[in-house]
């Protein structure tokens, strides 16, 4: 520790926001000036902006060793309310700093990697201007993961949820005028835009129980949703309350985290470019719900039922989501149904309490299912650039077969790019066995300690990951073998070239982190949960039992994974390169796409159709919903409520009524009588004209008969 | 001294034999005898019942009627002199030029 002695390593601690303000400075730049520096400007601001928060995660880091318990920064007063108050403050101690470091490090890695693979991809698509915005979401991506990771507030950290929510909207629907009927990947985009508002609901829910039921209990009746507070306050409020708010959480994680039900979002969100799905869908994003329960976990640590539920949701998905991926031949759908699986490894690892073992798998995680993501990115290009280059060939060009349009993700299109690509399939070799868990590979070591504590804390849990850990290592091999062993199975994937030095390079750190980071928690050093051990050493003297601390290495399970690891691999070789070698004689094109098809028949085809859990989604809510919308549109508001009570009822009693008024009673009744006046005075005016008759002695008579008439009263008057 | 009923009796008849005139006569000038004989009649009567109630106003009366009467007179010939002169007739039922 003499390091950090020297260093005063509080100071750093003041660091923190940066960590936030790097890449939001960087989009900045980017968005305001980007146009006028050109790819590789843009691309350099981006990568500095990640890469200098990575820097201050590093020395957040190098402080907390000396000063392990972390702190709390408070950096502004965000909202204030009656008894609710939201600082913007932020938390710094392993737990966060351990995220920040995944977060920054990887992240920065793929910025590296995008710079290269978006040159080309906007490119091939036809639109090198939105190479700026690619990067400008990506920062913006990565500023709200650190807002996510660095919050010392369920608030605040909702804000960074919500916000990686959105950039993943955007990131995925990158290619918004792009795929099915033109407007496929915007689909994509906003079906994981919906399904993480669904999940994002139940985070709300929580929340709102939160405050209700820990709000009165808060010292002065300030509430301020501190994951302190929270976890100090979590023992005085009633179980069933606890089990609520922990299940709403959960399924706040079901979205985010993409388990069952809500995971059907991942596999479609592949629609984005590859570098959004690994920085997104495999490092950064999709374990915030790991981290939400794992930073949860004085809530879930006081109530075993909430434990179990998540524990086997998590185990389910793994197991489930492994299932799928093996009939799926997009080589990013793969992978896709791999990290919901591995997210469900870790989810039921935190499930159980096995926190440290959840967190030790979700940092192997990112470095190898990133260095995955970034491969099949490589691999992708390679096979575009091969297409490219027999549709610059004539005579090869005469070779492709007539298919109105060439996917270069399908692996069926692929094979035997081992020679062409040999950096490409090192590192991809080295990142599925990591996956698969081969010794001494980092996902060897973070599969096995969470089976040795699930061997420990839940066996049902347990067989479900075994069983889903030998799919895993079935898979990968059977994608390892289709795409880089045999014999090219189109002219593409034979003239297949293999990526640049800045693609290349960060898929060989990816690699080496994958090769040696399970030492970073190797038995009996326990370094990772030395380092964790602060965060939840509250939990273990609070009486959940010491559940968080690390069960020892258990040979008996290293063994057992290593063997069930091995025999899914050497299944997948036995059936993609033995079998397929039977089928040589055939010509290319009568060759069966996958040898599983026949030996598991219908079972595949459930496989390759993931269970139809889409549509059945489709059928039990989507078509429900969207006739429920029609009608409500069509036939309630427009028909009912437009139609009938508008146009019908009040413009028409509105317009009946004006009728009568005007009508009947405006024109028939008062003009009538004004103009019976009238017609009355015009006619008596007639008659009387007759009377006028100019001759002087009728005017006299009348005069004198009036006279006669006058007197004859008087005289009867008087009389 | 003759009862006033006389005076009243010759009165009515005078003012008969002008209304009568008035209305029956279509020469102008005689249409206007006829009147001044009306005006006359209505003076005898005024007259007479000053007499009789031994009173002045009915002397006054006659005063203002007999002025009218004269400026009547001077305004009504030049009337019909003027409208001989236009219409070369003094004939009253040729002169209905004011019908409605």
């Amino acid at each position: 520790m003499g390091l950090s002695e020297t260093l005063n390593a509080g100071q750093f601690f003041y660091l923190v926001p940066f960590v936030v303000f790097f890449p939001v400075i960087g989009l900045l730049i980017n968005l305001f000036l980007g146009k006028w520096f050109g790819e590789k400007g843009i691309g350099t601001i981006a990568c500095l902006a990640s890469g200098a928060s990575f820097i201050i995660a590093v020395l957040l880091g190098i402080a907390l060793l000396g000063q392990p318990e972390g702190m709390t920064l408070p950096y502004l007063n965000w909202i204030k309310i009656g008894s609710l108050q939201l600082d913007w403050a932020f938390r710094v101690d392993t737990l966060s700093v351990t995220m920040m470091l995944v977060v920054g490090g990887v992240g920065t890695l793929i910025h590296i990697y995008a710079v290269g693979y978006m040159h080309d991809d906007v490119r091939h698509n036809g639109d090198p201007g939105r190479f700026r915005r690619f990067f400008v979401y990506f920062n913006l991506f990565i500023a709200a993961m650190m807002i996510l990771v660095s919050a010392s507030n369920y608030m605040m950290l909702f804000i960074g949820w919500e916000g990686v929510g959105l950039c993943s909207y955007l990131l995925i629907s990158f290619w918004y005028d792009k795929g099915k009927d033109g407007i496929g990947n915007a689909l994509a985009g906003k079906k994981a835009f919906i399904v993480n508002r669904i999940g994002d609901f139940g985070f709300l829910i929580a929340a709102f129980l939160m405050f209700k039921y820990f709000q009165p209990l808060a010292p002065g009746g300030v509430f301020t949703f501190d994951f302190q507070m929270v976890a100090e306050l979590a023992p005085q409020v009633p179980a069933t309350i606890i089990i609520a708010i922990t299940l709403f959480l959960l399924l706040g994680v079901t979205g985010k985290s993409a388990q069952l039900p809500l995971y059907v979002w991942l596999p479609d969100a592949m629609a984005g470019p590859t570098p959004v799905s690994a920085l997104i869908h495999a490092a950064t994003m999709v374990t915030a719900g790991v981290y939400l329960i794992t930073r949860s976990h004085a809530m879930y640590s006081l109530v075993p039922v909430a434990q179990n539920w998540v524990a086997i949701v998590g185990g389910v998905t793994a197991l489930f989501a492994a299932t799928i991926a093996v009939g799926q031949f997009d080589i990013k759908k793969v992978l896709a149904y791999s990290t919901i699986s591995q997210l469900g490894f870790m989810v039921a690892a935190v499930g159980m309490g096995a926190y440290v073992a959840g967190m030790f798998h979700l940092v192997m995680h990112a470095f190898f299912k990133a260095l995955l993501f970034l491969s099949a990115g490589s691999v992708i290009q390679g096979v575009e650039r091969g297409e490219h280059h027999v549709m610059h060939d004539p005579t090869l060009r005469k070779r492709m077969k007539h298919e109105a349009h060439f996917d270069p993700q399908d692996m069926r299109n692929m094979g035997g790019l081992r020679t062409k690509m040999k950096t490409t399939f090192w590192v991809y070799l080295i990142g599925s066995l990591a996956l698969a868990g081969i010794v001494p590979l980092a996902g060897f070591w973070s599969k096995d300690e969470i089976l040795t504590e699930a061997n420990a804390l839940n066996p049902v849990v347990l067989w479900l990951l075994v069983i889903a850990a030998f799919f895993t290592a079935f898979y990968m091999g059977r994608q390892v073998f289709m795409v880089f062993f045999g014999e090219p199975r189109t002219e593409p994937s034979a003239h297949a070239v293999e990526s640049k030095a800045i693609i290349t390079i960060p898929l060989i750190i990816l690699a080496l982190l994958s090769l040696t980071g399970g030492f970073l928690n190797f038995p009996t050093l326990h370094t990772f949960t030395t380092w964790l051990d602060h965060i939840f050493k509250a939990v273990v003297e609070g009486g959940a039992a010491g559940e968080a601390e690390a069960v020892g290495f258990n040979f008996m399970i290293a063994i057992g994974s290593t063997v069930i690891a091995v025999g899914g691999i050497l299944l997948a070789w036995y059936l993609y390169m033995r079998r397929a070698r039977q089928s040589e004689h055939l010509p290319l094109n009568q060759r069966p796409d996958d040898p599983l098809r026949s030996m598991l028949g219908p079972v595949f085809t459930l496989l390759e159709n993931k269970y139809w859990v889409d549509e059945l989604y489709g059928y039990v809510i989507v078509k429900p919903y969207q006739w429920l919308s029609h009608f409500l549109a069509e036939k309630v508001d427009w028909d009912f409520w437009h139609d009938f009570v508008h146009d019908k009822i009040l413009v028409g009693a509105y317009n009946g009524i004006t009728r009568i008024l005007a009508g009947p009673i405006d024109l028939g009744i008062i003009d009538g009588f004004a103009n019976f006046l009238g017609d009355g005075f015009k006619e008596l005016a007639a008659q009387m004209r007759k009377l006028q008759s100019g001759f002087v002695r009728n005017y006299a008579l009348s005069i004198f008969i009036g006279v006669i008439f006058i007197i004859g009263y008087l005289i009867l008057r008087l009389g | 001294m003759l009862p006033v009923h006389y005076y009243l009796g010759l009165s009515v008849i005078l003012f008969i034999i002008g209304t009568l005139g008035v209305l029956i006569r279509r020469n102008a000038i005689v249409v206007f005898m006829s009147i001044e004989l009306m005006l006359n009649a209505a003076n005898l009567a005024f007259v007479a019942y000053a007499l009789y109630w031994q009173s002045m106003n009915g002397q006054i009366f006659v005063f203002f009627i007999m002025t009218v009467a004269a400026a009547e007179v001077a305004i009504g010939l030049a009337l019909i002199v003027t409208i001989f002169r236009t219409k070369a007739s003094i004939d009253v039922d040729q002169i209905s030029t004011l019908k409605g």
